[in-house]
């Protein structure tokens, strides 16, 4: 190791609070506190809390950054209101496919700048915040865009559960609280959490009702303390990278250097949502790697994802091998992410697997260490959380 | 834990039986930093061993890690019970929790592995 791993606000709370820190794309992070199954459960239950603050967080600006953003992000940004959060791909044209996907990302409008000019922020992977910022500093224009880096300024912290915008709306105004909870589902708002300002969306990476919150670096801490004490009586629990996997995979969520690689055809792996090839009035979009995209679409990959359940508990992991029943000879696909799920009480994946092995209920073996493990292929995602509690 | 147990380096123990065998489970510092164990996989009775080597695979929900024959010899029982009752693991590490019973092909080998003490000492050495 020549690095020093990088740490967020939290880090210190962590390790006095029983965290495991593990090197997670080069940030010193927890990967579980007490047991995973635990903290996944109280996601599921009540409300578990997770520092996000690897993530990279960037910031758009200038009266020209819609127009800019519109150019490089494979959905619409220039029909974004204030308050309004979109999932998307970070695409390039280069590679041999003439596209090369560099992340997923979340864009969200922020309130306008003084000056008028709107305001974007981008949440990107701790893996690939480098090359982004890169990439998108590389296309700026000289003037009418500024981008910024707010990873290290800030901190992020994700409340997620059926009880965690009751939890965190008790650390509000009530006009912040009513703001709060009337977001819908991808609209975030400015709020003040614990008297300190905060950048509330209704997102996460859970497959939960919840929220997601940015704060300054040095608010980080008495938000965490003052959320922790406002939960402990409702069962909130602090929660680590450990179960973020388990409840996201259970959520049928991409993550990228799994489900979503620099060369993945997003069409096949079940992002096609994430590419808008045509504007509103149906004229074909620009942006990086756009050509290339749109003959994916219009020759479809032969694969899908799939989620797949296991009969037991033993998982498979990522790269294993899936093949037709008691055929380990006839590989159709390849496991993406799988796990040990607390909800499902059984090992359940995500793999990328021929078309016509994926129809739904249909059974397939999955190679774990020289064993066949028998799984039933079963639609994404593997958990839905009742309408009643969004 | 008691006297009479040996720990190899890589966290399993073992307890000579007094019948020519020797009982083999793995430690209770390893159980509690695998946490949430979701499947175990046993050796085949019969099967001749080598110290070292694997002889089966313990998994948490976040990762998969073998375990490893303490004596060469040959694997006489297993623990039948326990991939259905992993909690045991848990709750008895030096009885009820046992993986293997082993036939040593040298009864004098467990003796060299590390006393209770020095596996204590071992394992206050690590991070946790």
């Amino acid at each position: 190791m020549t690095t020093p791993l990088l740490e967020t606000p939290l880090c210190a709370w962590h390790s006095t609070h029983g965290g495991r820190m593990v090197d997670f794309a080069g940030w010193r992070m927890p990967v579980q506190y007490d047991s995973i199954v635990a903290e996944h459960l109280a996601t599921r239950q009540a409300a578990g809390m997770f520092d996000v603050s690897h993530m990279g967080r960037l910031g758009v600006t200038g009266p020209e950054s819609g127009g800019w953003l519109e150019s490089l992000l494979t959905r619409r940004v220039a029909d974004l209101g204030v308050g309004q959060v979109r999932y998307t791909l970070v695409t390039s044209d280069e590679g041999p496919r003439g596209v090369t996907i560099l992340d997923d990302a979340l864009v969200a409008r922020e309130a306008d700048a003084p000056d008028g000019s709107p305001r974007f922020s981008l949440v990107v992977n701790a893996s690939n915040r480098e090359r982004v910022v890169a990439w998108l500093r590389s296309r700026l224009p000289t003037v009418g865009v500024s981008l910024a880096d707010h990873t290290f300024e800030t901190a992020m912290l994700a409340v997620q559960g059926p009880l965690a915008v009751a939890i965190v709306t008790q650390l509000c105004s009530a006009a912040d609280a009513a703001a709060i909870a009337a977001l819908r589902s991808y609209r975030a708002t400015a709020a003040a959490v614990a008297s300190r300002p905060a950048a509330v969306s209704r997102t996460g990476y859970t497959g939960e009702d919840g929220l997601e919150l940015v704060v300054a670096a040095a608010d980080a801490l008495p938000v965490w303390e003052a959320i922790m004490a406002a939960g402990a009586a409702r069962g909130l629990h602090a929660c680590g990278l450990g179960a973020r996997d388990t409840l996201r995979l259970e959520a049928g969520m991409p993550l990228y250097g799994h489900e979503l690689t620099a060369d993945s055809d997003p069409f096949a792996v079940g992002l096609g949502f994430a590419i808008t090839l045509n504007a509103a009035d149906g004229t074909p979009r620009s942006f990086p790697g756009a050509e290339p995209l749109r003959r994916m679409r219009a020759e479809p990959d032969p694969r899908v994802r799939i989620g797949l359940v296991f009969d037991g508990k033993r998982a498979a992991r990522e790269s294993a091998a899936v093949t037709r029943v008691a055929r380990p000879d006839a590989v159709v696909g390849v496991v993406t992410s799988g796990s040990f799920c607390p909800t499902l009480g059984s090992a359940a994946a995500m793999a990328v697997v021929d078309r016509a092995v994926a129809e739904e209920g249909g059974p397939l073996d999955v190679m774990i260490r020289d064993t066949a493990c028998r799984a039933t292929v079963t639609p994404l995602p593997l958990y839905r959380r009742l309408a009643s509690q969004t | 834990m008691a006297a009479d147990l040996r720990f190899a380096k890589t966290h399993e123990w073992i307890r000579p039986e007094g019948d020519g065998l020797a009982t083999v489970g793995i430690s209770a510092y390893a159980v509690e930093a695998l946490t949430d164990l979701v499947f175990m996989q046993l050796p085949e009775v019969g099967r001749k061993v080598k110290a070292g080597e694997s002889i089966g695979e313990i998994e948490s929900v976040k990762a998969v890690s073998d375990f490893y024959a303490p004596v060469s010899g040959e694997i006489v029982e297993v623990n039948q019970a326990l991939p259905n009752a992993l909690e045991t693991l848990g709750q008895d590490p030096y009885g009820a929790g046992w993986l293997v019973r082993i036939r040593p092909d040298d009864a004098a080998e467990a003796a060299g592995l590390l006393d209770a003490a020095a596996y204590d000492s071992l394992v206050k050495s690590q991070p946790h």
